[in-house]
């Protein structure tokens, strides 16, 4: 049962990522809860973070505009322009942020069976570089791999500094 | 540069395999041009070249021995680029369980209403 709350990152191909989660709802209420500001105020965005800004031209065509408020009062923004939508299946739109770099395309499918909904989010980075660092990184994994692997990267320039009195000696 | 402009430097000097490769060398201490390409298949003008790149995203620098030159990592950039994708993988994670919430939250409500309709 835990699984279906897991997310799930596959790479298809060379300049896409593909997040995959289970919500135990009918899909109506997952396409509203991505396409109604009063709703995706209640959810979008980490944890300490508030969606203050929340602007949706629902139409091909329209476009939209997030600023999330971090816990120290850091706002991050995000826009971006949407493609097609068909509710409650499908949603493609444009995406950047306001602070990182590149625009990708986002396709959102929700397949639905016995009330629960299958959330297919395919990412299309601008380049196969941006989505390889993504990945070489390591979001595969839950992240932690590719952060341990960069903490030990990190960790090993230290050790060309003059070797640290030894702890306890 | 401005942070978006880091960025993308950090992200093109890493999207290559043999740059990935000199950093790893790197992150074990210091190394001269002439070491860094030993293990590499390549010319040392390519390794030089490779090496331009890693420096002009603040990767690398050149340590104080003017004889050698040696490159040492710099791991600031990289620690932007962690917190970059810090920020994604938290996103979606928090987003997903608030969502869960949210969701059971609709599915009650819907379920009193149907009741009280009937």
């Amino acid at each position: 049962m835990k699984n279906t709350g897991t997310l799930t990152v596959t790479t298809p191909t060379e300049r896409e990522i593909v997040l995959t989660r289970v919500f135990h709802a009918p899909r109506r209420m997952v396409f509203d809860a991505f396409t109604k500001p009063e709703l995706l105020k209640r959810w979008f965005g980490p944890r300490g973070w508030k969606l203050v800004v929340c602007e949706i031209d629902l139409r091909v065509g329209g476009t939209f505009r997030f600023v999330l408020r971090g816990p120290d009062g850091r706002d991050m923004g995000m826009r971006g322009v949407y493609r097609e939508i068909t509710p409650p299946e499908r949603s493609v739109h444009m995406e950047s942020f306001d602070d990182y770099p590149g625009e990708s395309q986002v396709t959102t499918v929700l397949v639905e069976q016995g009330g629960r909904t299958t959330m297919t989010a395919t990412v299309l980075y601008p380049s196969r570089e941006v989505r390889d660092i993504v990945i070489s990184t390591g979001m595969e994994h839950g992240a932690a791999e590719s952060y341990d692997k960069l903490a030990e990267l990190l960790e090993s320039t230290d050790s060309r500094l003059p070797a640290k009195e030894a702890a306890g000696s | 540069m401005n942070q978006t402009q880091r960025l993308d430097a950090t992200f093109a000097a890493l999207a290559d395999p043999t740059r990935r490769a000199i950093l790893a060398r790197l992150a074990a201490g210091e190394a001269s041009v002439m070491e860094l390409a030993e293990p590499f298949a390549i010319s040392q003008p390519a390794i030089s070249k490779h090496l331009q790149v890693l420096e002009r995203a603040g990767l690398i620098s050149r340590g104080r021995d003017a004889q050698r030159r040696p490159r040492r990592l710099e791991a600031r950039p990289l620690a932007d680029i962690a917190g970059w994708l810090e920020d994604y993988r938290k996103f979606w994670e928090g987003s997903f369980e608030r969502l869960d919430e949210l969701l059971d939250e609709m599915k009650a409500s819907e379920k009193k209403q149907k009741r009280k309709k009937k």
